[in-house]
């Protein structure tokens, strides 16, 4: 971490802008349509992309014909993985989640063989869609088919069919002999886990399951791409980071990262589903072969047979305890679908898995497992709601078998400040108890259930990260200010940027006007993801602001003739010592800005940082149900979120992002799920079939927001975009477990499966 | 393929356009129209990003074709806002903070002032019905919720005024 200059930070007893709830700077480009998105953008003489795609599960591609389409008028361009590199395995770092570049070039383009329905064996360019679309049908692929396995246990199994014949398990010695679809054991131990249980007074022992399930963003993966003759490329497209679509749009093309420049779109969502490319590269390879550029845009159908998902897992839990509910050992085991290549969140959600608990003596293996299904990508504190919902559904079995309440188990265990985490470092400043506190004192606790009616609690963890972020500020003539960073702005970013920007240069916030820049207008930042931008962009954009005041102040002393050392900066002037005259000397920011052409030029400063100290977020959840028992539906009556967010920048987007994490949470708890047919094939790839929760399957959610301030962040914050996730895949099953009295260990809880359960009794 | 000539009108104003015989009316508005506003979430009418109001009807623009918009009287997103004045649905969602990343938004707002010329005074149920058919991911919806009821409330103070 660069060193912070912290004399020009405002007083946070004193602050004027943060935690206020000002318009976003973007929002009226929001309501009105005015806001461009992925597809929204054109080309003079672009054309039209589309991708032939596999209908196999698993299959070795024997020929690709392309002439037929070819002959076709109108088709500019065909690619098929001909042409691109063949690379070598090799791990890139990016953010949260690490590549291996060729696994991320095959998912691109199938080279050899195709492992999942949906993966790309070829795309087409051509004047018009109805154009490109009748020459990808004219495409013609033969293919072996070979026999394929989704389920994660199955394709764990000695005879599984092999998806990849040099995969060998990465994290158990010896290595194997021979090559298998386990890709990597995590593990996490401390202590004896098996002599704890064998001591422990009492013992859970339970096996959960969860499915495949979509970060089902609104918004399709889309782009436009050119490259010139020259081989300069352009990029438009929506993401999750502009730079990231630069180095893997580099990497599998074979091109210099400097030759790429990509602008980002707004974006219509992502949830770390867009923090990998799909498009890009295609539509760059297509522009390079027909020399205009070529805009791609997925169907639905494409986004959910083609991109994301997270895995579906199968887990098994042991806890020991004490008959006072004191936690003495847990042994879990996760496996997690990977999809078509290595990389599931069974590392993350490992670390996470008992995070929230200090347990003496434990073990977690988690087992990232290579499946013929769309390989996963980043959702939302990868890995954690999964496991979460394991050990939360366990922790709630345990505390009704010793007769505890919920909020009090979790109390008597829950880590604080100065525990050492379960996956390795000592926790500072942390607000679990604090989360236990206010739902515990919440009036939904209390409220009374009627029949058919539950309620169920649980927590969740995840660590926030930092990483590399750059920001400018921007001075302008007559004091207002810009602020450009390197963060696309997913929910509101733009928001606390500009706030953050106004706090320190005391400046109305509408005097700051932030944008998202592209990746030759400002330095390198890494993804919108992992909870990272408020508080890693948010310090870049502090500290440019504070480097501006620092120059504002030296042009203040140049102006009276001063030394700088004797200029200070309070609410958004210079003040200087007393004048000979014994009046005082005061510069404001207008008046300073509006003379830098004659005391040195423009005033502007960029800080590239990488920023360390992201505080771990906690949240506690209460979820109230109706069960139907005639139908197995469930309706949730009551949902209560209490989450430590640092401190809130702008508290209402704070608000939105515990609610949104809820909202997904709880489609994944009672809807969401990837259906597959005997052939491997996504039955439900639309959003009729694969139910996200709309406005009527909700209530309100009260998103109570607890503040532990961040001592690493310049106002406090913490991280808060993905710790609602978390919880509430166990504080659903939980709530329906009590209304019910029947337990229900694989998600989703959708209406035939309780129904089912119910009648089974 | 020879193209149909289409005449409609758009947020008050004649406009024509060329299309074939297979273009949604979503696509003509974005590729013929400019009038990007709309969204495709989905092409098959379960996501709502793509809302119009077809001669005073909600309606999904990827589910009708653009050569049945002949004649037609239709509203968007671009035509909600009068003269740089938001329509105070518009205002309420951004004083509530009612949209995160703003995909669904033009949807949204087009479905919940569909709602408020029908029915000026819904109650929270009536108002979650009525926008269960536009998805969105980001919000959890309390507040898209909340931001139609306000609005509906100052809408009805004006008109009593």
């Amino acid at each position: 971490m660069s060193d912070a200059p912290t004399k020009n930070r405002p007083d946070t007893a004193a602050l004027k802008v943060i935690g206020t709830r000002p318009v976003r700077p973007d929002g009226v480009d929001k309501v009105t349509g005015r806001a461009a998105y992925g597809a929204d953008f054109r080309a003079p003489g672009m054309l039209t992309g589309r991708v032939k795609r596999s209908p196999h599960a698993h299959a070795r591609i024997v020929s690709i014909d392309t002439r037929k389409a070819r002959a076709l008028a109108g088709v500019k361009a065909i690619v098929t993985a001909a042409d691109f590199p063949d690379l070598a395995s090799q791990e890139y770092e990016a953010g949260e989640s690490a590549s291996n570049l060729r696994d991320l070039a095959m998912n691109v383009m199938a080279r050899n063989k195709v492992l999942y329905q949906g993966h790309p064996v070829a795309a087409v360019a051509a004047v018009s869609a109805s154009i490109a679309e009748a020459a990808v049908a004219l495409i013609e692929v033969t293919y072996e088919t070979l026999p394929h396995v989704i389920d994660v246990e199955a394709a764990m199994a000695p005879d599984a069919p092999l998806l990849h014949s040099h995969l060998f398990t990465e994290g158990v010695s010896p290595r194997p002999a021979s090559p298998s679809n386990i890709a990597k054991r995590h593990l996490f131990v401390r202590g004896d886990v098996d002599a704890a249980l064998a001591a422990a007074e009492v013992v859970i022992d339970r096996r959960y399951t969860t499915q495949a399930v979509h970060q089902g963003y609104i918004e399709p993966h889309a782009c436009v791409a050119e490259m010139a003759a020259d081989g300069q490329c352009q990029v438009w497209s929506s993401s999750q980071g502009q730079f990231m679509v630069r180095t893997y749009c580099a990497k599998v093309l074979g091109i210099e990262i400097s030759d790429i420049r990509v602008t980002p779109a707004e974006i219509g969502g992502g949830f770390g589903g867009k923090t990998t490319v799909y498009l890009e590269p295609l539509a760059l390879a297509l522009s390079r072969q027909s020399g205009a550029p070529v805009k791609m845009v997925m169907t639905r159908e494409e986004v959910f047979t083609a991109t994301g998902p997270t895995s579906g897992s199968v887990m098994h839990v042991r806890l020991g305890a004490t008959r006072e509910g004191r936690i003495t050992a847990a042994d879990v085991e996760l496996k997690f679908q990977a999809g078509a290549f290595p990389g599931s969140p069974a590392g993350a959600a490992s670390m996470t898995a008992i995070a929230c608990y200090d347990v003496a003596d434990f073990r977690v293996v988690g087992w990232d497992v290579v499946t013929n299904s769309p390989k996963v990508a980043a959702y939302r504190a990868p890995g954690a709601p999964i496991a979460a919902f394991a050990v939360e559904s366990a922790i709630e079995e345990l505390a009704q078998q010793l007769g505890l309440d919920p909020i009090a188990i979790r109390r008597l265990n829950g880590v604080r400040d100065g525990m050492k985490a379960a996956y390795g470092p000592t926790f500072e400043n942390i607000g679990f108890m604090e989360t236990l506190d206010a739902i515990e004192s919440h009036p939904h606790y209390k409220a009374p259930l009627g029949p058919n009616q539950g309620r169920g609690v649980a927590v969740g963890f995840w660590f926030n990260i930092g990483g590399e972020s750059s920001a400018a500020v921007h001075l302008s003539e007559d004091g207002g200010a810009v602020v450009a960073t390197g963060s696309p702005d997913i929910g509101g970013s733009r928001a606390s940027m500009a706030m953050m920007a106004a706090e320190v240069l005391g400046l109305p916030v509408e005097r700051v006007r932030p944008i998202v820049a592209d990746t030759a207008s400002i330095g390198f930042t890494g993804l919108t993801g992992g909870s990272r931008t408020t508080f890693a962009t948010g310090m870049a954009v502090v500290q440019a602001a504070e480097k501006v005041i620092e120059e504002l102040k030296r042009r203040a002393a140049l102006i009276w003739d001063v030394p700088v050392e004797t200029v200070t900066w309070e609410a958004g002037a210079a003040i200087g010592p007393l004048d000979p005259k014994g009046g005082a000397r005061r510069l404001d920011l207008d008046t300073l800005a509006a003379q830098s052409g004659r005391t040195g030029g423009p005033i502007s400063a960029e800080v590239s940082l990488n920023a360390q100290g992201a505080g771990p977020g906690f949240g506690a959840h209460i979820c109230d149900v109706e069960v139907d028992p005639e139908t197995g539906q469930v309706t949730v009556l009551r949902y209560t979120a209490a989450q430590d967010v640092g401190r809130a920048i702008h508290p209402s987007y704070v608000e939105g992002q515990v609610q949104g994490g809820v909202a997904q949470g709880v489609g994944w708890a009672l809807n969401e799920e990837y259906v597959f047919d005997v052939d491997g094939r996504m039955e439900n790839a639309g959003f009729l079939d694969y139910r996200v929760p709309v406005a009527s399957d909700l209530p309100m959610i009260d998103a109570v927001l607890v503040e532990v301030p961040n001592p690493r962040h310049p106002f406090g914050a913490k991280g808060v975009g993905e710790v609602p996730i978390v919880p509430p895949l166990a504080a659903v099953a939980n709530a329906v477990r009590a209304a019910t009295g029947v337990r229900l260990d694989d998600l989703p809880l959708s209406p035939p499966k309780i129904r089912a359960a119910l009648q089974k009794g | 393929m020879s193209k149909i000539h289409i005449s409609a009108t758009v947020n008050g104003d004649p406009v024509e356009f060329l299309t074939e015989a297979g273009v949604t009316l979503l696509d003509a508005l974005r590729d013929e129209l400019a009038l990007t506003g709309s969204k495709e979430g989905c092409g098959s009418g379960d996501c709502g990003a793509c809302s119009v109001i077809l001669d005073g009807r909600l309606t999904c623009s990827c589910l009708i074709l653009a050569a049945e918009a002949q004649g037609r009287r239709i509203e968007t997103i671009e035509g909600m806002a009068r003269g740089g004045e938001l329509h105070p649905l518009q205002q309420k969602f951004l004083d509530h903070a009612a949209l995160q990343c703003g995909f669904c938004t033009p949807g949204l707002l087009i479905a919940a002032k569909a709602l408020l010329d029908a029915n000026p005074d819904p109650t929270e149920t009536e108002t979650r019905y009525w926008l269960a058919g536009n998805l969105c991911r980001c919000t959890g919806y309390d507040k898209v919720i909340r931001a139609v009821m306000d609005a509906a409330a100052e809408l009805r103070q004006v008109r009593a005024a």
